[in-house]
């Protein structure tokens, strides 16, 4: 009772800073310095048509490099504390009902259409709304309908962790590229920057989004193959 | 409108925090952290928005020489991209420790768990 008493008196005390924030708010009416600055230079820099993918993948690059790190991390500590120790093989022998015949045709259906949805969310992040974390959520998702049609499904982790390893180290390489041939790591003018908003233009921006794509969907992948493997026989 | 969106996201932390607090499950706790999670995403996006204006994607309605006067603020939602694959991370990461949890003790009551209580 005493415990409840206290998280209330937690939450109205963090509840009155909120509304103060709130009612101290005025909203801007211009851009900010930072803002203003990527409005105006992102066209003509970098030729990508969706400012934040430009910020993302090109002027703050080096943030994205370290946040599939940190994803990658993730993966490999979920991977690690889920596998060992586990039967490998004992849940394999359970035995499942059938799942529906509307599920599974239906996945059948949908998987392909759903790789080819976030396929082209990751190709046209510079264009449209999008990129390789949607993308790579959206390829994972695929796998998810697999595992919930057939719980007991197995990927292989050794194509997951190659199409996970080798985006990662083009991504790396692409970025190393830069301090070449352009103003520095992950600068994206190592190809041409072409006509705004045009499929192949922003220069190496599609590419490196699409490797990333191909990294986060696998990275998930990996993560949820790990959870379905846990399953209890 | 941006009134509306910060006020959605404060009462989405305030109930995260509360029922992260109050819960014994540990699979609500992670829950309500992912529902404060999504409540900090949402003030932060709706920090970068200005009145009238649209999203930060050049194409014919938003010519790029009058970007900087018709775009809103893109640098919150690059942050929140980021913050959203993170807050995922550390979701996927929470799940994978209850389900070591629930192996170890064959419960997810969070008071069972006393070995480091003083």
């Amino acid at each position: 009772m005493i415990k409840n008493f206290i998280v209330l008196l937690f939450l109205f005390g963090l509840g009155m800073i909120f509304s103060a924030l709130l009612l101290g708010y005025t909203p801007d009416s211009e851009l900010n310095l930072t803002g203003r600055y990527y409005a105006e230079h992102t066209a003509q820099d970098l030729g990508a048509a969706n400012i934040v993918t430009a910020i993302i993948v090109t002027y703050r690059g080096l943030d994205t490099l370290g946040e599939v790190t940190v994803l990658f991390l993730t993966a490999a500590i979920v991977g690690m504390l889920l596998s060992t120790g586990a039967g490998k093989g004992k849940s394999l022998q359970r035995k499942l009902s059938q799942s529906g015949e509307l599920l599974t045709t239906g996945s059948h259906l949908l998987v392909p259409l759903i790789l080819l949805l976030g396929a082209y969310v990751f190709i046209n992040g510079h264009l449209t709304p999008g990129g390789g974390f949607q993308g790579g959520a959206i390829i994972a998702s695929a796998i998810l309908l697999i595992l919930l049609t057939d719980p007991l499904y197995r990927f292989s982790h050794q194509l997951i962790s190659i199409v996970e390893s080798i985006s990662g180290l083009i991504f790396l390489a692409l970025g190393v590229l830069g301090i070449f041939f352009a103003g520095g790591f992950l600068d994206n003018r190592i190809l041409p920057v072409g006509e705004l908003g045009s499929l192949f233009s922003a220069g190496a921006i599609p590419i490196i989004y699409s490797l990333v794509g191909l990294k986060v969907g696998a990275e998930f992948s990996s993560m949820l193959v790990n959870f379905s493997e846990t399953e209890d026989s | 409108m941006v009134t509306i969106a910060m006020l959605t996201g404060f009462i989405l932390i305030l109930m995260g925090l509360y029922g992260a607090l109050t819960n014994h499950n540990i699979l609500r706790m992670i829950v309500s952290f992912s529902v404060a999670n999504t409540g900090v995403n949402i003030v932060l996006v709706a920090v970068g928005y200005i009145h009238g204006r649209t999203a930060p994607i050049l194409n014919e309605a938003v010519p790029a020489a009058e970007a900087a006067a018709r775009i809103i603020d893109p640098v919150p939602q690059a942050l929140v991209l980021t913050a959203i694959v993170i807050g995922l991370g550390i979701t996927t990461l929470m799940l994978a420790y209850a389900y070591k949890l629930y192996e170890m003790k064959g419960s997810l009551d969070i008071s069972k768990f006393s070995e480091l209580k003083w």
